[in-house]
Protein backbone atom coordinates (compact mmCIF):
# COMPACT_ATOMS: atom_id res chain seq x y z
CA UNK A 1 0.00 0.00 0.00
CA UNK A 2 1.19 3.01 -1.04
CA UNK A 3 0.59 5.59 1.92
CA UNK A 4 2.27 8.24 3.69
CA UNK A 5 2.31 8.60 7.40
CA UNK A 6 3.10 12.18 9.01
CA UNK A 7 4.44 12.90 12.36
CA UNK A 8 2.51 15.95 14.26
CA UNK A 9 4.66 17.61 16.68
CA UNK A 10 2.43 19.58 19.20
CA UNK A 11 2.67 21.27 22.24
CA UNK A 12 -0.25 22.61 24.49
CA UNK A 13 -2.68 20.81 22.85
CA UNK A 14 -1.95 22.98 19.85
CA UNK A 15 -0.51 20.87 16.40
CA UNK A 16 2.79 22.50 15.00
CA UNK A 17 2.15 24.50 11.73
CA UNK A 18 4.80 22.93 10.15
CA UNK A 19 3.31 19.70 10.48
CA UNK A 20 -0.14 20.83 9.03
CA UNK A 21 2.04 21.93 6.51
CA UNK A 22 3.93 18.40 6.17
CA UNK A 23 0.35 17.05 6.40
CA UNK A 24 -0.84 19.16 3.20
CA UNK A 25 1.55 17.72 1.48
CA UNK A 26 1.79 14.12 2.32
CA UNK A 27 -2.14 14.41 1.56
CA UNK A 28 -1.14 15.42 -2.11
CA UNK A 29 1.93 12.62 -2.61
CA UNK A 30 -0.24 9.81 -1.57
CA UNK A 31 -3.01 11.50 -3.68
CA UNK A 32 -0.61 10.31 -6.59
CA UNK A 33 0.47 7.27 -5.08
CA UNK A 34 -3.05 5.91 -4.77
CA UNK A 35 -2.84 6.05 -1.19
CA UNK A 36 -4.24 7.46 1.61
CA UNK A 37 -2.30 10.11 4.35
CA UNK A 38 -1.82 9.09 7.98
CA UNK A 39 -0.94 11.23 11.01
CA UNK A 40 0.67 9.90 14.52
CA UNK A 41 0.80 12.25 17.65
CA UNK A 42 2.72 11.32 20.91
CA UNK A 43 1.56 12.91 23.77
CA UNK A 44 -0.90 13.14 27.10
CA UNK A 45 -4.38 14.60 27.40
CA UNK A 46 -4.45 17.78 26.09
CA UNK A 47 -4.90 16.69 22.87
CA UNK A 48 -8.27 16.28 22.38
CA UNK A 49 -9.98 13.97 19.84
CA UNK A 50 -11.28 17.45 18.37
CA UNK A 51 -8.53 18.75 17.89
CA UNK A 52 -7.00 15.59 16.14
CA UNK A 53 -9.87 15.17 14.31
CA UNK A 54 -9.62 18.73 12.69
CA UNK A 55 -6.73 17.54 10.82
CA UNK A 56 -9.00 15.76 8.63
CA UNK A 57 -8.90 19.42 7.12
CA UNK A 58 -5.42 19.29 6.02
CA UNK A 59 -6.14 16.14 3.93
CA UNK A 60 -5.64 13.03 6.94
CA UNK A 61 -7.68 10.10 6.84
CA UNK A 62 -6.57 8.87 10.09
CA UNK A 63 -5.12 9.87 13.20
CA UNK A 64 -3.55 8.13 15.46
CA UNK A 65 -2.92 8.90 18.83
CA UNK A 66 -0.31 7.57 21.67
CA UNK A 67 0.15 7.83 25.09
CA UNK A 68 3.34 9.11 26.05
CA UNK A 69 5.90 11.56 26.77
CA UNK A 70 6.33 14.78 24.38
CA UNK A 71 8.64 15.85 22.93
CA UNK A 72 11.38 13.28 23.06
CA UNK A 73 12.09 11.46 19.52
CA UNK A 74 13.04 8.06 20.61
CA UNK A 75 9.60 7.37 21.88
CA UNK A 76 7.65 8.74 18.49
CA UNK A 77 10.28 6.28 16.80
CA UNK A 78 9.03 2.96 17.97
CA UNK A 79 5.21 4.35 17.64
CA UNK A 80 5.66 4.55 14.03
CA UNK A 81 8.26 1.65 13.50
CA UNK A 82 5.18 -0.08 14.59
CA UNK A 83 2.77 1.69 12.65
CA UNK A 84 4.72 1.29 9.43
CA UNK A 85 5.59 -2.54 10.37
CA UNK A 86 1.35 -2.80 10.79
CA UNK A 87 0.41 -0.69 7.87
CA UNK A 88 2.43 -0.87 5.61
CA UNK A 89 3.72 2.98 4.73
CA UNK A 90 5.56 3.49 1.53
CA UNK A 91 6.76 6.91 2.88
CA UNK A 92 7.41 8.87 6.71
CA UNK A 93 7.48 12.46 6.46
CA UNK A 94 8.06 15.45 8.60
CA UNK A 95 7.70 19.35 8.71
CA UNK A 96 11.24 19.56 9.87
CA UNK A 97 12.95 21.11 13.55
CA UNK A 98 14.82 19.18 15.45
CA UNK A 99 12.81 16.54 16.94
CA UNK A 100 11.51 15.92 12.70
CA UNK A 101 15.41 15.45 12.04
CA UNK A 102 16.18 12.90 15.01
CA UNK A 103 12.78 10.40 14.45
CA UNK A 104 13.25 10.51 10.80
CA UNK A 105 17.16 9.56 11.11
CA UNK A 106 16.02 6.90 14.04
CA UNK A 107 13.57 5.57 12.16
CA UNK A 108 15.49 4.86 9.35
CA UNK A 109 18.08 2.95 11.24
CA UNK A 110 15.24 1.20 13.24
CA UNK A 111 13.66 -0.01 9.42
CA UNK A 112 16.83 -0.13 7.76
CA UNK A 113 15.47 2.53 5.35
CA UNK A 114 16.33 5.48 3.08
CA UNK A 115 16.45 8.87 4.78
CA UNK A 116 16.46 12.42 3.49
CA UNK A 117 16.57 15.83 5.32
CA UNK A 118 16.25 19.50 4.15
CA UNK A 119 13.61 18.55 1.90
CA UNK A 120 12.18 21.08 -0.41
CA UNK A 121 9.95 19.32 -2.96
CA UNK A 122 8.79 15.93 -3.72
CA UNK A 123 7.60 14.01 -6.54
CA UNK A 124 6.38 11.02 -7.50
CA UNK A 125 8.42 9.18 -10.19
CA UNK A 126 7.11 5.54 -11.86
CA UNK A 127 4.82 4.98 -8.67
CA UNK A 128 7.58 6.03 -5.92
CA UNK A 129 7.85 9.47 -4.28
CA UNK A 130 11.60 11.21 -4.81
CA UNK A 131 12.68 14.22 -2.68
CA UNK A 132 14.75 16.76 -4.02
CA UNK A 133 17.06 18.69 -1.36
CA UNK A 134 19.10 21.55 -2.19
CA UNK A 135 23.21 21.07 -0.80
CA UNK A 136 26.29 22.78 -0.51
CA UNK A 137 24.96 25.93 0.74
CA UNK A 138 21.98 25.84 -1.43
CA UNK A 139 24.10 26.03 -4.49
CA UNK A 140 22.91 22.65 -6.01
CA UNK A 141 20.05 20.50 -5.78
CA UNK A 142 20.37 17.12 -5.66
CA UNK A 143 17.37 14.30 -5.75
CA UNK A 144 16.74 11.14 -3.40
CA UNK A 145 15.63 8.53 -4.51
CA UNK A 146 14.76 5.23 -2.61
CA UNK A 147 15.29 1.35 -2.87
CA UNK A 148 13.97 -0.18 -0.41
CA UNK A 149 10.06 -0.62 0.64
CA UNK A 150 9.79 3.14 2.72
CA UNK A 151 11.42 6.31 1.96
CA UNK A 152 11.97 8.68 5.12
CA UNK A 153 11.15 12.62 4.17
CA UNK A 154 12.31 15.43 6.71
CA UNK A 155 11.40 18.41 5.33
CA UNK A 156 13.09 21.75 5.47
CA UNK A 157 11.14 23.96 7.57
CA UNK A 158 8.64 26.04 5.93
CA UNK A 159 8.84 24.17 2.65
CA UNK A 160 5.16 22.55 2.76
CA UNK A 161 2.49 25.02 2.19
CA UNK A 162 -0.91 24.09 4.72
CA UNK A 163 -3.76 23.88 2.41
CA UNK A 164 -7.18 23.47 4.06
CA UNK A 165 -9.29 20.84 2.45
CA UNK A 166 -12.10 20.39 4.88
CA UNK A 167 -13.26 17.25 6.08
CA UNK A 168 -12.33 15.18 9.57
CA UNK A 169 -10.53 12.37 10.34
CA UNK A 170 -10.75 9.47 12.14
CA UNK A 171 -8.92 9.26 15.32
CA UNK A 172 -7.96 6.04 16.91
CA UNK A 173 -5.74 5.12 20.16
CA UNK A 174 -2.70 3.46 19.61
CA UNK A 175 -1.05 1.17 22.08
CA UNK A 176 2.90 1.33 22.01
CA UNK A 177 5.22 -0.91 23.59
CA UNK A 178 8.21 1.47 24.38
CA UNK A 179 11.58 -0.06 24.10
CA UNK A 180 13.04 0.55 26.94
CA UNK A 181 15.88 3.00 26.12
CA UNK A 182 13.70 4.82 24.19
CA UNK A 183 12.06 5.75 28.44
CA UNK A 184 15.29 6.78 28.94
CA UNK A 185 15.72 10.36 28.52
CA UNK A 186 12.79 11.92 30.14
CA UNK A 187 12.01 15.93 30.03
CA UNK A 188 12.49 17.95 32.71
CA UNK A 189 11.47 21.40 31.52
CA UNK A 190 10.30 21.88 28.09
CA UNK A 191 9.72 25.17 25.94
CA UNK A 192 11.04 27.90 28.47
CA UNK A 193 11.32 30.79 27.04
CA UNK A 194 14.42 32.96 28.24
CA UNK A 195 15.13 36.69 28.08
CA UNK A 196 12.66 39.61 27.80
CA UNK A 197 9.48 39.37 25.62
CA UNK A 198 10.38 41.08 22.15
CA UNK A 199 7.76 40.69 19.13
CA UNK A 200 9.23 40.25 15.78
CA UNK A 201 6.52 38.89 14.13
CA UNK A 202 4.74 42.00 13.57
CA UNK A 203 7.41 44.45 12.56
CA UNK A 204 7.94 45.64 9.16
CA UNK A 205 10.78 46.51 9.54
CA UNK A 206 13.78 43.98 11.44
CA UNK A 207 17.55 44.89 12.23
CA UNK A 208 19.04 41.76 13.45
CA UNK A 209 22.37 40.98 15.11
CA UNK A 210 24.83 37.92 14.35
CA UNK A 211 28.00 37.23 16.26
CA UNK A 212 29.83 39.42 13.96
CA UNK A 213 28.27 42.14 16.49
CA UNK A 214 31.55 41.23 18.65
CA UNK A 215 29.82 41.57 21.80
CA UNK A 216 26.16 42.05 23.86
CA UNK A 217 26.60 45.65 24.00
CA UNK A 218 26.76 45.36 19.97
CA UNK A 219 23.15 45.36 20.47
CA UNK A 220 23.09 48.71 20.57
CA UNK A 221 24.06 49.58 17.12
CA UNK A 222 21.39 47.33 16.37
CA UNK A 223 18.38 49.10 18.60
CA UNK A 224 19.57 52.54 17.53
CA UNK A 225 19.57 51.78 13.32
CA UNK A 226 16.14 49.83 14.19
CA UNK A 227 14.44 52.62 15.90
CA UNK A 228 15.46 55.64 13.24
CA UNK A 229 13.57 52.58 10.22
CA UNK A 230 10.64 52.25 12.94
CA UNK A 231 11.22 48.81 13.33
CA UNK A 232 12.08 46.10 15.89
CA UNK A 233 15.30 44.04 16.68
CA UNK A 234 16.15 40.26 16.58
CA UNK A 235 19.26 37.79 16.56
CA UNK A 236 20.43 34.74 15.21
CA UNK A 237 20.72 31.02 17.27
CA UNK A 238 24.39 31.87 18.12
CA UNK A 239 23.93 35.42 19.84
CA UNK A 240 20.86 34.48 21.45
CA UNK A 241 22.82 30.71 22.86
CA UNK A 242 25.28 33.29 23.82
CA UNK A 243 23.19 35.16 26.29
CA UNK A 244 23.14 38.46 24.16
CA UNK A 245 19.51 38.56 22.76
CA UNK A 246 16.51 37.17 24.95
CA UNK A 247 15.06 33.81 22.72
CA UNK A 248 11.55 35.37 21.91
CA UNK A 249 13.80 37.78 19.08
CA UNK A 250 15.35 34.59 17.45
CA UNK A 251 15.24 34.10 13.95
CA UNK A 252 15.39 30.82 12.09
CA UNK A 253 15.18 26.87 12.38
CA UNK A 254 14.68 26.82 15.76
CA UNK A 255 13.38 29.85 16.10
CA UNK A 256 10.53 32.33 14.71
CA UNK A 257 10.42 32.69 10.33
CA UNK A 258 9.51 36.03 9.59
CA UNK A 259 9.39 37.95 6.88
CA UNK A 260 9.19 41.65 6.74
CA UNK A 261 9.26 44.10 3.90
CA UNK A 262 13.42 45.36 5.26
CA UNK A 263 15.65 43.06 6.67
CA UNK A 264 18.84 44.70 7.80
CA UNK A 265 21.39 41.48 8.70
CA UNK A 266 24.01 42.99 10.80
CA UNK A 267 27.02 40.42 11.09
CA UNK A 268 25.18 37.50 10.56
CA UNK A 269 27.27 35.30 8.20
CA UNK A 270 23.92 33.56 6.28
CA UNK A 271 23.99 29.86 7.62
CA UNK A 272 20.78 27.26 6.21
CA UNK A 273 19.25 27.29 9.54
CA UNK A 274 19.34 31.24 9.89
CA UNK A 275 18.18 31.69 5.66
CA UNK A 276 15.28 29.67 6.29
CA UNK A 277 14.36 31.86 9.13
CA UNK A 278 14.01 34.85 7.00
CA UNK A 279 14.74 34.30 3.15
CA UNK A 280 11.19 35.66 2.34
CA UNK A 281 12.12 39.13 3.39
CA UNK A 282 10.97 41.30 0.59
CA UNK A 283 14.02 43.45 0.90
CA UNK A 284 17.20 42.02 2.68
CA UNK A 285 20.39 43.72 3.20
CA UNK A 286 23.52 42.48 5.02
CA UNK A 287 26.99 43.79 6.08
CA UNK A 288 29.58 41.72 7.07
CA UNK A 289 33.29 41.75 7.15
CA UNK A 290 33.82 38.38 5.68
CA UNK A 291 33.60 38.69 1.87
CA UNK A 292 33.02 34.95 1.95
CA UNK A 293 29.69 34.99 3.72
CA UNK A 294 26.95 32.68 2.40
CA UNK A 295 24.55 35.90 3.35
CA UNK A 296 25.78 38.10 0.45
CA UNK A 297 24.33 35.46 -2.14
CA UNK A 298 21.22 35.75 -1.10
CA UNK A 299 21.03 39.52 0.02
CA UNK A 300 19.51 42.50 -2.45
CA UNK A 301 22.48 44.84 -1.32
CA UNK A 302 25.64 43.53 0.69
CA UNK A 303 28.22 45.60 2.04
CA UNK A 304 31.46 44.28 2.70
CA UNK A 305 32.87 46.09 5.80
CA UNK A 306 32.81 47.22 9.56
CA UNK A 307 29.76 47.54 11.07
CA UNK A 308 31.41 49.25 13.85
CA UNK A 309 32.20 51.86 11.26
CA UNK A 310 28.71 51.49 9.38
CA UNK A 311 26.26 51.36 11.23
CA UNK A 312 26.51 54.72 13.47
CA UNK A 313 26.68 56.64 10.64
CA UNK A 314 24.28 54.92 9.18
CA UNK A 315 21.78 55.68 11.70
CA UNK A 316 23.21 59.35 12.19
CA UNK A 317 22.20 60.02 8.32
CA UNK A 318 18.76 58.31 8.52
CA UNK A 319 18.25 60.26 11.74
CA UNK A 320 19.09 63.31 9.64
CA UNK A 321 17.18 63.07 6.54
CA UNK A 322 14.31 62.15 8.82
CA UNK A 323 14.55 66.07 10.85
CA UNK A 324 14.52 67.11 6.93
CA UNK B 1 34.10 6.14 32.37
CA UNK B 2 35.11 5.91 28.98
CA UNK B 3 33.66 8.54 25.87
CA UNK B 4 34.33 7.66 22.33
CA UNK B 5 33.65 11.22 20.29
CA UNK B 6 32.89 10.27 16.28
CA UNK B 7 34.45 12.73 14.31
CA UNK B 8 34.98 13.39 10.71
CA UNK B 9 37.08 14.81 7.99
CA UNK B 10 35.91 17.47 5.88
CA UNK B 11 36.96 19.43 2.81
CA UNK B 12 38.74 22.79 4.03
CA UNK B 13 36.06 25.93 4.39
CA UNK B 14 38.58 27.88 2.18
CA UNK B 15 37.78 25.36 -0.35
CA UNK B 16 35.25 25.63 -2.91
CA UNK B 17 33.09 22.28 -2.63
CA UNK B 18 31.86 20.81 -5.61
CA UNK B 19 30.12 17.44 -6.56
CA UNK B 20 31.89 14.72 -8.70
CA UNK B 21 29.31 14.45 -11.82
CA UNK B 22 31.16 11.15 -12.40
CA UNK B 23 30.15 10.02 -8.86
CA UNK B 24 28.00 12.14 -7.54
CA UNK B 25 29.74 12.60 -4.37
CA UNK B 26 31.04 15.33 -3.03
CA UNK B 27 34.59 15.66 -4.21
CA UNK B 28 36.74 14.76 -1.45
CA UNK B 29 40.42 16.10 -3.05
CA UNK B 30 42.29 18.66 -2.16
CA UNK B 31 42.67 19.98 1.51
CA UNK B 32 40.95 18.33 4.33
CA UNK B 33 40.95 19.21 7.78
CA UNK B 34 38.83 17.98 11.02
CA UNK B 35 35.10 19.15 10.79
CA UNK B 36 35.00 22.29 13.25
CA UNK B 37 31.91 21.22 14.60
CA UNK B 38 33.22 18.02 16.08
CA UNK B 39 36.08 20.36 18.60
CA UNK B 40 33.00 20.85 20.45
CA UNK B 41 32.83 17.41 21.12
CA UNK B 42 35.93 16.76 22.10
CA UNK B 43 36.01 19.80 24.26
CA UNK B 44 33.13 18.73 26.06
CA UNK B 45 34.86 15.34 26.69
CA UNK B 46 37.85 17.48 28.15
CA UNK B 47 35.71 19.46 30.05
CA UNK B 48 34.57 16.62 31.55
CA UNK B 49 37.40 14.81 32.55
CA UNK B 50 39.17 17.92 33.85
CA UNK B 51 35.35 19.10 35.82
CA UNK B 52 36.80 16.01 37.98
CA UNK B 53 33.39 15.19 38.87
CA UNK B 54 33.40 11.73 36.59
CA UNK B 55 36.45 10.41 36.29
CA UNK B 56 37.13 9.81 32.93
CA UNK B 57 39.71 6.76 31.90
CA UNK B 58 40.00 7.44 28.28
CA UNK B 59 38.58 9.86 25.30
CA UNK B 60 38.45 7.50 22.03
CA UNK B 61 38.42 9.57 18.57
CA UNK B 62 36.73 7.44 15.96
CA UNK B 63 36.44 8.43 12.47
CA UNK B 64 34.62 7.06 9.19
CA UNK B 65 36.50 7.76 6.11
CA UNK B 66 38.86 6.98 3.18
CA UNK B 67 42.69 6.58 3.61
CA UNK B 68 44.30 9.94 4.45
CA UNK B 69 41.44 10.52 7.21
CA UNK B 70 44.23 10.20 9.59
CA UNK B 71 44.86 14.05 10.10
CA UNK B 72 41.23 14.58 11.24
CA UNK B 73 42.34 11.84 13.70
CA UNK B 74 45.65 13.29 14.53
CA UNK B 75 43.83 16.71 14.93
CA UNK B 76 41.57 15.13 17.50
CA UNK B 77 43.88 13.56 19.69
CA UNK B 78 46.31 17.08 19.80
CA UNK B 79 42.85 17.98 21.33
CA UNK B 80 42.52 15.40 23.91
CA UNK B 81 41.70 12.20 22.80
CA UNK B 82 43.78 9.98 23.94
CA UNK B 83 43.71 7.39 21.05
CA UNK B 84 41.89 7.08 18.39
CA UNK B 85 39.81 4.45 15.08
CA UNK B 86 40.08 4.67 11.48
CA UNK B 87 37.45 2.57 9.93
CA UNK B 88 38.69 2.55 6.81
CA UNK B 89 37.24 -0.08 3.98
CA UNK B 90 36.33 0.66 0.31
CA UNK B 91 33.40 -1.34 0.48
CA UNK B 92 32.07 1.51 2.85
CA UNK B 93 32.36 4.34 0.02
CA UNK B 94 29.53 6.35 -1.06
CA UNK B 95 27.26 4.89 2.25
CA UNK B 96 24.47 7.12 2.98
CA UNK B 97 23.81 8.57 6.63
CA UNK B 98 21.63 5.18 7.37
CA UNK B 99 24.51 2.93 6.43
CA UNK B 100 27.46 5.44 8.08
CA UNK B 101 25.50 5.63 11.46
CA UNK B 102 25.19 1.74 11.36
CA UNK B 103 28.69 1.36 10.61
CA UNK B 104 29.87 3.89 13.42
CA UNK B 105 27.70 2.04 15.73
CA UNK B 106 29.50 -1.13 15.04
CA UNK B 107 32.92 0.49 15.64
CA UNK B 108 31.57 1.81 19.02
CA UNK B 109 30.00 -1.40 19.95
CA UNK B 110 33.75 -3.34 19.97
CA UNK B 111 34.18 -0.15 22.17
CA UNK B 112 31.65 -0.13 24.51
CA UNK B 113 31.41 3.61 26.00
CA UNK B 114 29.40 5.23 28.56
CA UNK B 115 29.03 8.04 26.23
CA UNK B 116 28.89 8.50 22.83
CA UNK B 117 29.59 12.78 21.93
CA UNK B 118 29.48 14.06 18.20
CA UNK B 119 29.62 17.28 16.83
CA UNK B 120 25.75 19.18 15.63
CA UNK B 121 26.23 18.58 11.91
CA UNK B 122 29.65 18.05 9.54
CA UNK B 123 30.93 21.04 7.77
CA UNK B 124 30.55 19.29 4.00
CA UNK B 125 27.36 17.23 4.13
CA UNK B 126 24.61 19.24 6.32
CA UNK B 127 23.96 16.19 8.05
CA UNK B 128 22.30 16.61 11.56
CA UNK B 129 21.45 13.29 12.05
CA UNK B 130 24.15 10.90 12.22
CA UNK B 131 23.89 10.89 16.31
CA UNK B 132 20.10 9.24 16.09
CA UNK B 133 21.22 6.55 13.79
CA UNK B 134 23.97 5.82 15.83
CA UNK B 135 21.97 5.81 19.43
CA UNK B 136 19.02 3.06 17.72
CA UNK B 137 21.52 0.88 16.46
CA UNK B 138 23.20 1.02 20.25
CA UNK B 139 19.58 1.14 21.95
CA UNK B 140 20.62 3.69 23.59
CA UNK B 141 18.85 7.10 24.48
CA UNK B 142 19.90 10.18 22.88
CA UNK B 143 19.93 13.73 22.04
CA UNK B 144 20.99 16.22 19.71
CA UNK B 145 21.50 20.02 19.80
CA UNK B 146 22.64 20.31 23.07
CA UNK B 147 24.07 22.97 24.55
CA UNK B 148 24.97 22.82 28.37
CA UNK B 149 25.24 19.34 29.87
CA UNK B 150 26.06 18.96 33.45
CA UNK B 151 27.03 15.09 34.57
CA UNK B 152 26.30 13.21 37.40
CA UNK B 153 25.28 9.90 38.84
CA UNK B 154 25.35 8.27 35.43
CA UNK B 155 23.20 10.81 34.15
CA UNK B 156 23.80 13.93 31.27
CA UNK B 157 21.30 16.79 31.88
CA UNK B 158 20.80 18.53 28.88
CA UNK B 159 19.82 22.04 27.52
CA UNK B 160 18.92 22.69 24.22
CA UNK B 161 16.97 24.79 21.58
CA UNK B 162 14.13 23.18 20.31
CA UNK B 163 11.02 24.19 18.40
CA UNK B 164 9.23 25.83 21.71
CA UNK B 165 12.25 27.34 23.55
CA UNK B 166 14.86 25.88 25.84
CA UNK B 167 14.41 21.59 27.02
CA UNK B 168 16.08 20.34 29.64
CA UNK B 169 16.31 16.72 29.55
CA UNK B 170 17.59 14.06 31.68
CA UNK B 171 19.16 11.80 29.55
CA UNK B 172 20.76 8.09 31.33
CA UNK B 173 24.27 7.08 30.22
CA UNK B 174 25.22 5.24 28.32
CA UNK B 175 23.85 7.90 25.68
CA UNK B 176 24.43 9.57 22.43
CA UNK B 177 24.91 13.02 22.76
CA UNK B 178 25.52 15.40 19.71
CA UNK B 179 26.38 18.96 21.04
CA UNK B 180 25.69 22.62 19.54
CA UNK B 181 28.53 24.87 18.79
CA UNK B 182 27.23 27.42 21.65
CA UNK B 183 28.27 24.54 24.04
CA UNK B 184 31.89 25.54 24.43
CA UNK B 185 35.05 27.27 23.19
CA UNK B 186 37.46 24.31 21.61
CA UNK B 187 40.63 25.07 22.83
CA UNK B 188 43.62 25.43 20.37
CA UNK B 189 45.98 21.91 20.37
CA UNK B 190 49.69 23.31 22.31
CA UNK B 191 52.79 22.80 19.66
CA UNK B 192 53.57 19.83 22.05
CA UNK B 193 50.49 18.17 21.48
CA UNK B 194 50.32 18.71 17.81
CA UNK B 195 54.10 17.10 17.73
CA UNK B 196 52.61 14.18 19.64
CA UNK B 197 49.65 12.99 18.12
CA UNK B 198 51.09 10.80 15.63
CA UNK B 199 52.67 8.94 18.34
CA UNK B 200 49.63 8.12 20.49
CA UNK B 201 47.71 4.82 19.29
CA UNK B 202 45.70 4.91 15.74
CA UNK B 203 43.86 1.63 15.21
CA UNK B 204 43.15 1.04 11.29
CA UNK B 205 40.05 -1.46 11.33
CA UNK B 206 38.40 -2.86 8.02
CA UNK B 207 34.72 -3.24 7.61
CA UNK B 208 34.69 -7.25 8.86
CA UNK B 209 36.86 -6.35 11.67
CA UNK B 210 34.13 -5.01 13.45
CA UNK B 211 31.77 -6.97 12.03
CA UNK B 212 30.06 -5.09 9.84
CA UNK B 213 27.61 -7.03 7.38
CA UNK B 214 28.95 -5.85 3.79
CA UNK B 215 25.43 -6.07 2.20
CA UNK B 216 24.15 -2.67 4.83
CA UNK B 217 26.95 -0.22 3.70
CA UNK B 218 28.27 1.40 0.57
CA UNK B 219 26.71 2.24 -2.64
CA UNK B 220 24.90 -1.05 -2.99
CA UNK B 221 23.74 -1.06 0.71
CA UNK B 222 22.48 2.57 0.75
CA UNK B 223 18.99 2.22 0.99
CA UNK B 224 18.59 6.15 -0.82
CA UNK B 225 20.51 7.53 -3.69
CA UNK B 226 21.24 11.35 -5.11
CA UNK B 227 21.71 11.93 -8.31
CA UNK B 228 20.39 14.41 -11.29
CA UNK B 229 21.94 17.03 -9.45
CA UNK B 230 20.96 20.56 -10.69
CA UNK B 231 21.24 24.09 -10.10
CA UNK B 232 18.42 25.71 -8.24
CA UNK B 233 16.34 28.81 -9.57
CA UNK B 234 18.68 31.67 -9.85
CA UNK B 235 17.48 34.51 -7.90
CA UNK B 236 19.11 37.52 -9.17
CA UNK B 237 21.97 38.64 -7.22
CA UNK B 238 22.31 41.39 -5.24
CA UNK B 239 24.63 44.51 -5.31
CA UNK B 240 28.11 44.57 -3.56
CA UNK B 241 29.94 47.44 -2.12
CA UNK B 242 32.90 47.07 -0.31
CA UNK B 243 33.08 49.70 1.90
CA UNK B 244 36.28 51.97 1.45
CA UNK B 245 34.64 55.38 2.08
CA UNK B 246 32.34 54.93 4.41
CA UNK B 247 30.59 58.29 3.99
CA UNK B 248 30.16 57.20 0.54
CA UNK B 249 28.71 54.01 2.17
CA UNK B 250 25.86 55.26 3.56
CA UNK B 251 25.21 57.68 0.93
CA UNK B 252 24.71 54.66 -1.21
CA UNK B 253 22.74 52.73 1.63
CA UNK B 254 20.35 55.57 2.30
CA UNK B 255 19.64 56.17 -1.51
CA UNK B 256 18.67 52.15 -1.90
CA UNK B 257 16.41 52.03 0.86
CA UNK B 258 14.58 55.91 -0.16
CA UNK B 259 14.59 54.23 -3.69
CA UNK B 260 12.49 51.17 -2.37
CA UNK B 261 10.19 53.54 0.30
CA UNK B 262 12.36 51.52 3.07
CA UNK B 263 12.64 55.01 5.00
CA UNK B 264 9.73 55.64 7.52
Amino acid sequence: MSSVLVYALHKDGVINKNSLGAISEGTRVAGELGGQCDVVVVGGADLTDETLAALGNYGASKVYKVDGPEGLSQPVIDAMAQLIKTNGYSNALFGGGLLGFEIGAGLAARLEAGVTMEVTAIRVENGKAVAERPILQDSQISTSTYRGDVGIIIGRINAFEVKETGGTAAVEQLPVDFSPFSLKAKMVTRGEQRGADVNIEDASVLVAGGRGLGEAEGFKMCDDLAEVLGGAVAATRAVVDAGWFPYAGQIGQTGRAVAPKLYFAAGISGAIQHKVGMQGSENIIAINKDSNAPIFEFSDLGIVGDLNKILPKLTEALAAKKAG
Amino acid sequence: MKICVLVKQVPDAAVDKRIDPATGRLDRSGEANLNPYDTHAIEAAMQIREGGVTPVEEIVAVTMGPAGSERALHKAVSLGADRSIHLSDDALAGSDVAATGYSLAKVLESENPDLVLLGQQSDDGECYTIGAVVADHLQMPSLTQVVKMDLADKVATCERQAEYGYDTVAVELPAVISVGDAINEPRYPSLKAIMGAKKKPLDVKAAADVGIDAGKVGVDGSQVSCGDFKAPPSKESGRIIEDEDTNETVAEIVAWLEERKLIA
